[in-house]
């Protein structure tokens, strides 16, 4: 993002709502005010202090307004961009604007939903599109999937390769207390599982369960005052390239490569001083596209990248340290939970999935079908 | 000024109705738009022209839905020869057997009752 200031906001509280399986009548509200509260509690502010709020849904058409009823605030800020899953990061680069521009000084970002509970059609609005809708794709899914069938034809990526981003995952959410699914899963259990939309069966594709998460944002000055070390914000940056499939004009290459090249930029990094990195794997493609598109790899050699364990716990590049939506936790839009990953590890807050060298991650979200892109990278103080 | 008296998606189906496969060309950006809409996506102009393709083109990306019920089908993205990309399916092949790089014609499906009619495409060696 030109004129944001690099390291200018930081993300200073962080929490999950409750995930997984949540108690009936729950409401995505629920969830969001839960998050904020222990969101709060992390940083050891409380709802008087926050000036600013964020949210997108999708089960609630005015969210932000839902929201502001449920907790009885009236923020001087409020902003409501809805990208699907990527809005939390846009949401960040928002807010440290708002912030550095004094429009407000504590920052909320939340998100929840009941999708588990209340069933994926109940979820979220299903929209009919004229030049699709007819030819019945299963979306997402089947558009990650097209996505996937050219990067087999192009690259000779393979099943077995789009395998291990699952197999990666689970390993990394065996590690995570609060992750949904832990079995051991091999590539040939991923390949044998129910077909979904090929190349993809169900183990390519993100869970469905209920969550949500909140994060709370400050200036750099006031930030180093509170309770955690402070997650800054270095560099954000995004690229919108379609909303449908059959407009992604190559269905190779995402928005995630303008996304990446902004937010290094502002950044003053590359991939290669990148400690952490938390991506939107909504399906198993994504993790490929991704890091190839933001530099860790080069185009077109993602499936040999991800291969024999180099994204795993141990490999060469920590990737989707808390399982991912593949095996952690994936509520409708999943973007607000990788940020919330991303400070935890700059803090060192995570246990067994702990990564070694924790100074600097790379969050990227993904919202629509490969549509809106939007990347956040996080330092700590040493890297300011 | 009046409203027009017809959007872009009715133009489209009236020329499948009449079994074409109907696309926009923007002059000023001398390439071809697709889905067919009021504004060039390249330049920003509003002088496009409707042309007919000729209906030939090659698969882009494939995939084959399982749904929960009834028999996998294919669903893909076809690249026409004049240069725009749509999805659709093609027919008379099984699912697995739509392979990217194959050539395919097209044709209209109608499914009848109050549904439009669709563009579809067939294997061209057929």
């Amino acid at each position: 993002m030109e004129n944001l200031k690099r390291g200018a906001a930081a993300i200073v509280g962080v929490a999950e709502s409750d995930l997984g399986q949540v108690a009936d009548g729950m409401s995505p509200m629920d969830l969001s005010a839960q998050a904020i509260m222990r969101a709060l509690a992390d940083c050891g502010l409380t709802l008087k202090d926050v000036d600013g709020l964020f949210c997108a849904m999708t089960q609630q058409r005015m969210s932000i307004v839902s929201l502001i009823e449920y907790l009885g605030v009236a923020p001087k800020f409020i902003g409501s961009s809805m990208t699907g899953g990527s809005s939390f990061e846009f949401h960040v680069a928002q807010a440290a604007a708002a912030i550095d521009a004094g429009l407000c000084n504590v920052a909320v970002i939340a998100y929840g939903s009941t999708q588990r509970s209340v069933g994926r059609k109940q979820a979220s609005a299903r929209e009919v599109n004229p030049y699709e809708t007819p030819f019945k794709p299963f979306l997402p899914t089947s558009a990650y999937a097209l996505a996937a069938s050219r990067h087999m034809h192009q690259f000779g990526t393979t099943r077995e390769q789009l395998a291990e981003v699952a197999v990666a995952a689970r390993k990394w959410a065996q590690l995570n207390p609060v992750a949904w699914e832990k079995k051991p899963l091999t590539v040939e259990d991923v390949l044998k599982s129910r077909m979904i939309s090929y190349p993809f069966t169900v183990r390519d594709c993100c869970l469905v369960t209920d969550g949500g998460g909140a994060i709370v944002m400050t200036s750099a000055a006031q930030a180093k005052s509170l309770k955690k070390p402070p997650a800054f914000v270095l560099g954000c940056g995004h690229g919108v390239t379609h909303m449908n499939i059959s407009s992604m004009p190559d269905l190779t290459v995402t928005g995630a490569k303008a996304a990446g090249e902004a937010a290094y930029r502002m950044a003053k990094l590359s991939a290669k001083d990148i400690d952490v990195v938390e991506l939107y794997d909504a399906f198993t493609i994504n993790t490929i596209l991704f890091l190839e598109d933001l530099g860790f790899c080069r185009k077109g050699e993602g499936g040999a990248f991800v291969s024999g364990g180099n994204i795993a716990p141990g490999g060469r590049l920590p990737v989707n340290t808390n399982g991912g939506g593949l095996s952690y936790c994936h509520p409708g839009m999943y973007g607000l939970l990788i940020l919330i990953e991303g400070v935890r590890q700059l803090r060192g807050e995570c246990g067994a999935r702990q990564v070694k060298k924790h100074d600097t991650a790379m969050v990227h979200g993904n919202g629509g079908v490969l549509s809106a892109q939007a990347s956040v990278i996080l330092g700590t103080s040493a890297t300011v | 000024m009046p409203n027009d008296s017809t959007s872009p998606y009715a133009t489209y189906v009236s020329h499948l109705e009449k079994g074409e496969l109907a696309y926009q060309f923007s002059p000023a950006a001398n390439r071809a738009v697709f889905f067919p809409r009021l504004i060039c996506p390249y330049t920003g102009s509003d002088q496009l022209e409707w042309r007919v393709s000729q209906g030939r083109g090659t698969v882009y990306a494939t995939t084959v839905v399982h749904p929960a019920e009834g028999a996998p089908f294919n669903v893909a993205l076809i690249d026409c020869d004049e240069g725009f990309r749509l999805m659709s399916r093609v027919e008379d092949v099984a699912p697995m057997d739509v392979k990217i790089g194959m050539r395919v014609k097209f044709r209209v499906h109608r499914p009848g009752g109050e549904e439009d009619p669709v563009a579809v495409f067939t294997p061209e060696a057929a």
